[in-house]
């Protein structure tokens, strides 16, 4: 079965409908990225998956005992409020120093156990909540535009990481991303919201759909032609002269 | 020793400051302070009404501070923003607590005993009221200490983790009534405040860990009820208020030190 299955699902404030009878599910070991404009109910979405927003109706599905790994779209520590990245670390029971350590080096950010969080860089910022998430071997993880102030550069490397984790711990990400180029090479499937799910299914076909051109243009097919193109080729001139 | 008043009203002070500290870091890490003012202003209309009825005035006090922070808790997010919300039932339940005050005739009670407080007037059993509410306070928090700090950081991180961020809400609007109620006879409904603000926010400059930070604000809260008390006697001033005058100044003491070791860390 799925490790969540999402089923006519609804969700809405006081009158207004954020979202209509989507169906959405998400397998073992697969990376399935969510785009949408602005307003499309994604952010909703995932709230609704973590018990955050009751739906109006439908239902949501987890496999029992689903551990759930979750990086929020920012997170705002208020400045009175200090805490080491040890300690964020640990914020759930049973969190050993150890186990920070391990996870810390896995996320490329070694040695930051005794910093402050509000001294972090941006990408430090993410790559430690990406390493709190995965502390506990989530079957799950979640993302919520997890590369927001990050740059260009900034977010691809931290995607890559996605993509290491999931090969290395075969944990399934669901994430909702804006970067529609950066993301959708490293999804095996993209849902298309906005709203309801207009499109979904492999990159390319996304891409090439009519649903999906017409919310985000043709340029992105383009983008997204460009970063394959990449791909297909090697960088190490040096190597081949 | 509980005989002297002084010894009394110095364990009430320090027994108030334990229960402040943890709950105060909360009040400032998730920005409640008008939350606490609310909530104590509202506990003076307990007062009027615990002596109507001839009720316990803790008792009052704790159940009106209870309604108050409930009703706040429901409203927030409604359509007002959350200070103009707190600025309008705060103030109009100071202003009922008045007023349904000076309707009691036949007893003569001391409002400015309620305002800010008559520590040296602090009995056997207030004190145990006292201890037993901070306990209460303090076990309810260290209880929940890792869900609340959780959902203090961000509502969907908690949610993700199997917590309720609005049960935990409720946890500390619950120790902030009780704290408010145990805490009247000690610096009064207008100074409640201070008492969960100052100290916590003095810790702030000198911590490096949420649980440091509670730790230095129970005892910056217990070194000024203590000091407070000590200067009210040789001055000869009013306790409540000098405690946190006390509590001010170490506040100012504590961001320079603070403020000086952070510079010697970058030069050093």
């Amino acid at each position: 079965m799925s490790l969540i299955n999402v089923k006519n699902l609804s969700v809405g404030y006081g009158a207004n409908t954020v979202l209509r009878n989507v169906a959405l599910h998400l397998d073992a070991g697969e990376i399935v990225t969510i785009v949408g404009p602005n307003g499309s109910g994604k952010t909703s979405l995932l709230r609704a998956i973590i018990g955050a927003t009751e739906p109006k109706s439908g239902e949501i599905t987890l496999q029992p005992g689903l551990k759930i790994g979750y990086v929020p779209q920012r997170l705002h520590i208020d400045p009175t409020l200090p805490i080491t990245v040890e300690r964020f670390m640990r914020l759930s029971d049973g969190v050993t120093k150890a186990a920070c350590r391990i996870a810390l080096d896995a996320a490329g950010v070694p040695d930051l156990l005794k910093r402050q969080m509000s001294q972090l860089s941006g990408g430090q910022f993410q790559r430690v909540m990406l390493a709190r998430a995965l502390i506990n071997q989530p079957d799950v993880l979640l993302l919520d535009e997890a590369t927001q102030g990050l740059d260009q550069a900034g977010s691809a490397a931290f995607y890559r990481q996605i993509e290491a984790v999931r090969h290395d711990t075969g944990c399934a990400v669901l994430m909702i991303s804006h970067e529609l180029h950066v993301v959708m090479s490293a999804s095996d499937r993209v849902v298309c919201l906005n709203g309801h799910v207009c499109c979904e299914g492999a990159p390319a076909v996304v891409a090439s759909a009519p649903e999906y051109r017409a919310l985000f243009g043709t340029g992105t097919g383009g983008a997204l032609a460009l970063y394959r193109h990449e791909h297909d080729h090697s960088h190490n001139h040096e190597a081949a002269e | 020793m509980l005989d002297d008043f002084m010894t009394r009203a110095m364990l009430a002070g320090v027994g108030v400051a334990f229960a402040a500290a943890p709950l105060g870091c909360f009040v400032v890490w998730r920005r409640m302070a008008y939350f606490g003012d609310a909530t104590a202003h509202a506990a003076i209309l307990g007062v009027a009404l615990s002596l109507a009825l001839q009720m316990s005035v803790f008792a009052g006090a704790m159940a009106v501070a209870l309604i108050m922070a409930l009703t706040v808790n429901q409203l927030a997010g409604r359509g007002y923003a959350m200070d103009t919300l707190l600025g309008v039932l705060a103030h109009s339940a100071l202003a009922f607590g008045l007023v349904a005050v000076s309707f009691l005739s036949g007893v003569r009670i001391d409002l400015m005993a309620y305002l800010f407080g008559d520590i040296l007037a602090v009995s056997r059993v207030d004190l145990l009221v006292i201890w037993g509410g901070a306990a209460l306070v303090v076990a309810l928090i260290l209880w929940r200490w890792s869900a609340l700090l959780t959902s203090t950081l961000n509502e969907e991180l908690a949610y993700a983790s199997g917590l309720n961020p609005k049960r935990e809400q409720l946890i500390l609007t619950i120790a902030l009534a009780i704290t408010v109620a145990v805490a009247i006879k000690v610096v009064g409904v207008l100074l409640i405040a201070a008492l969960l603000i100052i100290p916590a926010a003095a810790a702030r400059s000198l911590a490096r860990t949420p649980e440091a930070m509670a730790g230095i604000a129970a005892v910056i809260g217990a070194i000024s009820a203590v000091a407070g008390l000590q200067g009210a006697y040789v001055f000869d001033t009013p306790a409540g208020p000098s405690i946190v005058c006390v509590a001010a100044i170490l506040f100012a003491l504590m961001n320079m030190i603070g403020w000086h070791g952070r510079r010697l860390m970058q030069r050093g």
